[in-house]
């Protein structure tokens, strides 16, 4: 058995062992790498926001469970903190059970650094059962779909509900999800009461949602770890609040190590004669 | 009449859903209003029927002591456990519930999902070979995009040079490219196939002639 031999027989664990500590290295040293600029759909939903005026409604879809929190929470703390410092209104429903309570999580925290009122400046819907009947249901109105919050206060007694009644007093919805949930809400949402949606989305789902972009079906796309490193950036966030930024060199660097291993993955196989054997 | 009327109201109440969604009349609104609170309380009872099934699986598990049947005890202990502390001490941050969720859901759930880095990074050393011209593209395209999510790892690579800052600067350009015209080319390809296909099993339903919906096994019709 020549090195190439056994380099393609290599224990599996030593592989498992390289991405362990090309994770673990970046998050202990808090090695920080430079980004580069920001893509483009990135900076659509940051404009969009921008754009918006104090007192305008932004609807946070929180789709998404613990699985996916690396990529997706950064991302929603980056936003729901663009939103509130823009003096936007914030509301936040879930159609994933799990997201009630991720989406706590961000309007406190982020509420709470901003000295932002619950029930004022944002609330908390909370999950309803019933998929696209819901995000139907909040295009007729929002109030019947959501008689209270997720923590039962009347919604229609909330400053932050007042005015509110249907997609045509939301200026964005953002969905952020890691299934096909933003596909029903482009089919519904976007398709039926031409509401603007902006997605925030895990990087392997990107694929599955270019087109809509392309077609103007979403007005911007948040891509994984990188976008919401990007939209941290754009936000001016740094240091430990910037989740996003700091998880960005850990991938960066087991990114890396994934490409070196194909690439030696590669020059084995070919050098050990295995391509011949093939044909 | 117990396979025509679930029939007839499959075919009404989808007829109904279809010409609302392109008669945007007054009339409709109500209408639809009404149906989209059934459509709520009837997912509200698919919610306990699931939970029934659910417990009935793995009870059936543990009586028959089949594989693995230890984990179904677990599975139908903690689901109790969830169900007394978040009914009867509630479910608002700082309840036990939330601690639970927060402590051992969340870090559980992480996990899981976490162990696929791993398994996909020894899968690609193992199997992403340039074994053919359409292999080789693949793997040039995927590495090509991989570098353009993470533009920084250039710079480790080729270290601070004017090589490594110019892939810095461009390979997101060039993954975004690959991003917004292949990709998305054979994207829209497969997006249009799968929605002729769902007309194609929406009308089937409809009509009657798909009836595996209504239960009783046997799947489709002609």
């Amino acid at each position: 058995m020549n090195i190439w031999d056994r380099l393609l027989a290599l224990d599996r664990r030593w592989v498992f062992m390289g991405i362990a500590l090309a994770v673990i290295i970046p998050i202990i040293t808090g090695l920080t790498l430079p980004l580069g600029k920001p893509a483009p759909p990135t900076v659509a939903v940051y404009d969009y926001i921008e754009a918006l005026q104090p007192g305008d409604v932004v609807m946070f879809a929180i789709d998404y469970g613990p699985s996916s929190m690396p990529e997706l929470h950064p991302q929603a703390l980056a936003m729901v903190r663009h939103a509130l410092e823009k003096d936007l209104r914030v509301l936040s429903v879930s159609l994933n059970v799990q997201g009630t309570a991720l989406a706590n999580d961000v309007l406190q925290t982020v509420g709470d650094e901003l000295g932002a009122v619950d029930g004022t400046d944002y609330v908390n819907l909370g999950f309803k059962v019933g998929g696209s009947a819901v995000i139907l249901g909040i295009g007729e109105d929002i109030l019947t779909v959501y008689p209270t919050t997720a923590d039962g206060r009347r919604t229609r007694d909330l400053p932050a509900m007042y005015g509110v009644s249907n997609y045509g007093d939301i200026a964005l919805v953002i969905d952020l999800a890691a299934s096909n949930i933003p596909g029903a809400w482009i089919a519904f949402a976007k398709e039926r009461y031409d509401q603007d949606i902006a997605l925030g989305i895990t990087a392997v789902m990107a694929t599955d949602f270019y087109p809509y972009l392309q077609s103007n079906q979403i007005i911007g796309l948040v891509n994984g770890l990188k976008g919401a490193a990007e939209y941290e950036a754009l936000v001016g966030l740094a240091g430990e609040d910037a989740l996003g930024t700091l998880g960005m060199s850990a991938q960066s660097i087991a990114h890396l190590l994934i490409i070196v291993l194909v690439i030696v993955g590669n020059i084995a196989y070919f050098a050990s004669g295995r391509h011949r054997a093939r044909r | 009449m117990r396979l025509q009327i679930p029939l007839a109201i499959t075919f009404l109440v989808g007829l109904f859903m279809a010409v609302q969604f392109f008669v945007p009349h007054e009339m409709f609104h109500g209408s639809l209003e009404n149906v989209l609170a059934w459509v709520r309380i009837v997912g509200a009872f698919a919610l306990v029927l699931g939970i029934g099934s659910l417990l009935r699986t793995h009870w059936d598990k543990i009586r028959r002591r089949r594989r693995d049947w230890p984990y179904s005890i677990v599975t139908i202990l903690s689901f109790l456990a969830m169900c007394v502390i978040g009914i009867g001490f509630g479910h608002e941050p700082g309840t036990v519930f939330y601690w639970v969720f927060e402590n051992i859901q969340v870090p559980l759930d992480a996990t899981m999902f976490s162990l696929l880095a791993f398994f996909i990074a020894s899968a690609a050393f193992r199997t992403f070979r340039a074994r053919s011209t359409e292999a080789t593209l693949l793997l040039v395209a995927a590495v090509v995009v991989m570098l353009g999510r993470v533009p920084s790892a250039l710079i480790v690579m080729f270290g601070d040079t004017s090589v490594g800052q110019y892939l810095h600067a461009n390979m997101p350009d060039v993954s975004e490219w690959i991003m917004n015209v292949p990709t998305v080319a054979g994207k829209r390809g497969i997006i249009f196939g799968v929605a002729l296909g769902a007309i194609a099993t929406a009308l089937r339903v409809l009509l009657g002639i798909e009836r595996s919906h209504l239960g009783g096994g046997g799947g489709g019709g002609r």
